[in-house]
C-alpha cells in the first residue's frame, strides 16, 4: 500500500516536470524561431582542472557581448550568450557542442578554451554545419587535420598555434637564455602540452641544442620528486615544462626547493592567478612564459580594454579574457560581414578575417584558419609577469 | 646512479607513501569492523584540507589546524553514517556501497557549488628546513612531519581498538554483529565512534596533505583516496599495521618506476602490476590471514 502510494507521487512527480520542461524548451524554440537575437552558444570550463580559464574567458566574451548590444548589436539584432560547462573533460565537451546545437538551436559556438576540450566539439561543430570559434584553443591539428590533411571548414581561432609558441620559446631560450641543453617535461594527458614540446624540441635542435631529456606526468599529479631528482643529475641549462598552472605550479615549487635554480619556461597554460599562489612568488623567479598579450602593453586598444574589465570585473584581465573578447568580437565581425545568420555565410566571412582589430593585435587568417599574429614573452618578477620581447610571426 | 640519488630517491617515496598510509588508515579501520569499503573516504579528505585552509587563514598552527579538521571530519563522519548508511543497516552490501559512491559525488558536488571548483593555494603554516644529510641527500622538516605523524596515528589507533573498551566492542561488532547486540553492545554507537575515528584520520590526512602539496580544491581527495584504497588492500584491508606497510611500499614502488629513465609514465602501470601479482599469490594482501583476526 505504501509502495503504491510512493509509486503514484513518483509517476505524478515525474509527469509534472515532464510537462513543465517540455513547456520550457517549445518557449525557447519559439523563440529562436522568431529570430530577434543572435544565440552564441558558449562551450567552456566552467569547472574542473581548469576552470579558470573558461571563467576569464566567459567574462571576456560577455564584456564583448555587452559592448556589442549596447552599440546597437549586429545587422539590427541583440547577441545572447548561452553557457554551458563541460567540465574540462572531454567526453563532456562533445556533449555539451551538441546541446547547444540541437537544443538551444544556437546559431554560433565559441570555445571550449583549452585544446583537448575544442578538438572534442570540432567533429559536432563540422557535421552540424554550425560555425565554431575557439578563442585560445592552441594545438595544430584543431582547424587543419594533419592526419587526413582535411581542413576542419566550419572551425575557427581566435590565437596563435602551438608550433609558433613551442619555437618561440625555443629561440629564446636559445638566443636570450644561450642555453645549450633543455629538459622537457610534458603533461602526457594533454594534447596542448605534447604539441608545444614537439615544435620546442625540433625548434631548439635545429638549432644546435640540446634536448637531454624528455620526460612526462599527468593531469592531476601531486609529487613530482621522483622526476626532478633525477632532473636536477642532468643539470639542464633549462627546463621546458608546457602544462597547465595546477601541475605546473606545484613542479616549480617543489623544483625549487630541491635546488634546481635553472631557468623553466611554459607556454599560456601558465597564465592564471592561481600559478603564484600555488607555486609562490618567490619560486617563480627566472621563469619565462609565451603569451598572448601582456597586461602592460600600453597600446591605447589595450588599455581601454583593460579599463572596461577592471570596472565590471574588478580585477586584471588574463590572456583568456583577452581572447574569448577578441574571439567574441572576430565573430561579431564576421556575423556582420555576412549580413545574415545564415550559418554557411558566416563561415564563409570567418575564413575571410583580414585586418580584424583585435586587443591582442591584428589578425589575419592565413588558409589553414589560423590568425597570424604576434606572441610576448614574458617573465615572472615576485610573482607578477613582467613584459620581456615580443616576437613577429 | 649513485648511492646519493638512491637514498634521495628513498626518501621522497617513503614522504609520498606516508600520506598513502596516511588515508589507508581511515579506510582500512571502517573496513575492519563493519566491512565497507567507505568510498566516501576521499571526500572527507578534502573537508579535512578545507578545514585546514580556513584554519590556516584564520592565522591556527598546524597543530590546532589539524586537531580542528580531525574534529570536523570525525562530526561529519557519524553524520554519513548516520544518515546514509544506518538506514541500510541489513539491505545487501552492493546497496552500501553504492550509496558510498553516492555520498563521495554529494561531497564533491557540494563543494564545487560552496567552494568553487578552482584550486587554491594553501597558505604556509610550517616554516620548511631543508636538512643536508649526505652528498647531496636532501629531506626537509614537512617530510619528516608527515611521516611521524602518520606513525603516531597508527600507533594510536591499535591502542584504540586493541587496548580499550570501545576497542573491544568494535572487534566484537566486527566479530559477528548479532551476537555482540545480543551481549549488550551498543551496535550503533559503535559503529558511530568506527566512522568518528575513521574520518577524523582522513582530516588529519588532508591537513597534512595539504601542507605538503600545498594547493586544495573540492576534486583533491580522488586520487589519493584510489591510491589509498589500492595501499590498504595492498596492505591486507582490515588490519592497521597493514596499511602502513602497503602504502609505504606503494610510495616507494611508484617513485622507484619513475627514477629510472624514461619510465616516468610507467608508474601507475608498474605499481598496479604489483598488486594484481600480490593479490594472486596472497589475496588476502601482505598481513592478510587466511583465518582473520578482523582488525
Amino acid at each position: 500500500m505504501m509502495m503504491g502510494k510512493k509509486f503514484i507521487a513518483v509517476t505524478a512527480a515525474l509527469t509534472l516536470t515532464t510537462v513543465g520542461l517540455a513547456g520550457c524548451s517549445k518557449s525557447t524554440s519559439s523563440e529562436g524561431g522568431s529570430g530577434d537575437t543572435i544565440k552564441v552558444g558558449t562551450n567552456l570550463e566552467l569547472t574542473g582542472a581548469v576552470a579558470a580559464f573558461g571563467q576569464s574567458q566567459l567574462n571576456g566574451i560577455n564584456l564583448a557581448v555587452e559592448e556589442i548590444n549596447k552599440a546597437g548589436g549586429i545587422n539590427g539584432k541583440k547577441l545572447e550568450v548561452i553557457s554551458a560547462d563541460n567540465a574540462s573533460k572531454k567526453e563532456e565537451s562533445t556533449r555539451t557542442a551538441t546541446k547547444l546545437i540541437t537544443q538551444d538551436k544556437v546559431d554560433v559556438l565559441l570555445g571550449a578554451a583549452i585544446s583537448g576540450d575544442t578538438f572534442a566539439a570540432v567533429e559536432v561543430a563540422n557535421n552540424k554545419k554550425v560555425p565554431m570559434l575557439t578563442p585560445s584553443a592552441t594545438n595544430d591539428s584543431i582547424t587543419f587535420d594533419a592526419k587526413k590533411s582535411k581542413l576542419n571548414e566550419y572551425v575557427f581561432r581566435a590565437c596563435f598555434i602551438d608550433s609558433f609558441q613551442g619555437k618561440v620559446m625555443a629561440d629564446f631560450s636559445a638566443k636570450n637564455l644561450k642555453a645549450k641543453n633543455a629538459v622537457v617535461y610534458i603533461d602526457n594527458s594533454s594534447d596542448y602540452s605534447k604539441g608545444l614540446a614537439k615544435s620546442f624540441t625540433s625548434t631548439f635542435t635545429a638549432g644546435g641544442g640540446k634536448v637531454v631529456a624528455e620526460e612526462s606526468y599527468q593531469t592531476k599529479d601531486t609529487d613530482f620528486k621522483a622526476v626532478l631528482t633525477r632532473i636536477k643529475t642532468l643539470n639542464p641549462e633549462v627546463i621546458f615544462v608546457p602544462g597547465y598552472y595546477e601541475e605546473v605550479g606545484k613542479i616549480i615549487k617543489q623544483a625549487r626547493e630541491m635546488g634546481i635554480k635553472v631557468p623553466m619556461m611554459g607556454g599560456d597554460g601558465w597564465d592564471a592567478p592561481e600559478l603564484a599562489q600555488i607555486a609562490g612568488a618567490e619560486n617563480l623567479n627566472n621563469t619565462f612564459i609565451s603569451n598572448h598579450y601582456s597586461s602592460e602593453d600600453k597600446d591605447p586598444k589595450v588599455v581601454k580594454f583593460i579599463d572596461n574589465f577592471k570596472s565590471k570585473y574588478n580585477s586584471v584581465p588574463d590572456a583568456m579574457a583577452v581572447l574569448g573578447y577578441d574571439g567574441m568580437y572576430m565573430m561579431a565581425d564576421a556575423i556582420k560581414r555576412a549580413g545574415s545568420t545564415d550559418k554557411e555565410k558566416i563561415k564563409d566571412a570567418l575564413a575571410n578575417t583580414k585586418d580584424f582589430e583585435g586587443v591582442t593585435g591584428k589578425i589575419a587568417l592565413d588558409k589553414n584558419h589560423d590568425p597570424v599574429k604576434a606572441a610576448v614573452v614574458l617573465e615572472y618578477k615576485d610573482g607578477k609577469q613582467t613584459f620581456n620581447t615580443k616576437v613577429q610571426p | 646512479m649513485t648511492f646519493d640519488y638512491i637514498v634521495q630517491q628513498l626518501i621522497n617515496g617513503i614522504s609520498i607513501g606516508s600520506i598513502y598510509a596516511l588515508i589507508a588508515l581511515g579506510y582500512t579501520m571502517v573496513y575492519g569492523i563493519i566491512k565497507l569499503i567507505n568510498f566516501a573516504h576521499g571526500d572527507v579528505f578534502f573537508v579535512g584540507a578545507y578545514t585546514g585552509y580556513f584554519a590556516a587563514k584564520a592565522g591556527l598552527g598546524l597543530i590546532l589546524s589539524l586537531v580542528l579538521a580531525m574534529v570536523v571530519c570525525g562530526v561529519l563522519g557519524v553524520i554519513i553514517e548516520r544518515l546514509a548508511y544506518k538506514p541500510l543497516r541489513n539491505a545487501a552490501r552492493i546497496v552500501i556501497l553504492i550509496t558510498a559512491i553516492g555520498v563521495s559525488f554529494l561531497l564533491e558536488n557540494l563543494g564545487i557549488t560552496f567552494l568553487g571548483p578552482q584550486a587554491q593555494g594553501f597558505p604556509e603554516i610550517v616554516k620548511k628546513t631543508d636538512f643536508t644529510l649526505f652528498g647531496g641527500v636532501v629531506i626537509d622538516s614537512i617530510q619528516i612531519i608527515v611521516l611521524v605523524v602518520t606513525v603516531i596515528l597508527m600507533a594510536v589507533l591499535q591502542y584504540i581498538v586493541h587496548r580499550t573498551k570501545i576497542g573491544k566492542a568494535m572487534r566484537a561488532v566486527s566479530y559477528d554483529m548479532e551476537a555482540a547486540r545480543l551481549m549488550g553492545i551498543n551496535v550503533d554507537s559503535t559503529i558511530s565512534a568506527t566512522f568518528a575515528i575513521g574520518s577524523a584520520l582522513a582530516g588529519a590526512a588532508g591537513v597534512v596533505f595539504a601542507v605538503m602539496y600545498p594547493s586544495v580544491d573540492p576534486l583533491m581527495g580522488i586520487i589519493p583516496g584510489l591510491k589509498a584504497f589500492i595501499a590498504a588492500v595492498l596492505g591486507g584491508i582490515g588490519i592497521i599495521p597493514g596499511a602502513l606497510v602497503g602504502g609505504l611500499l606503494l610510495g616507494v614502488v611508484e617513485t622507484g618506476v619513475q627514477s629510472i629513465p624514461g619510465m616516468s609514465l610507467w608508474r601507475d602501470g608498474v605499481a598496479f602490476g604489483i598488486l594484481i601479482l600480490i593479490l594472486i599469490f596472497k589475496p588476502t594482501g601482505l598481513f592478510g590471514k587466511n583465518v582473520r583476526e578482523k582488525v
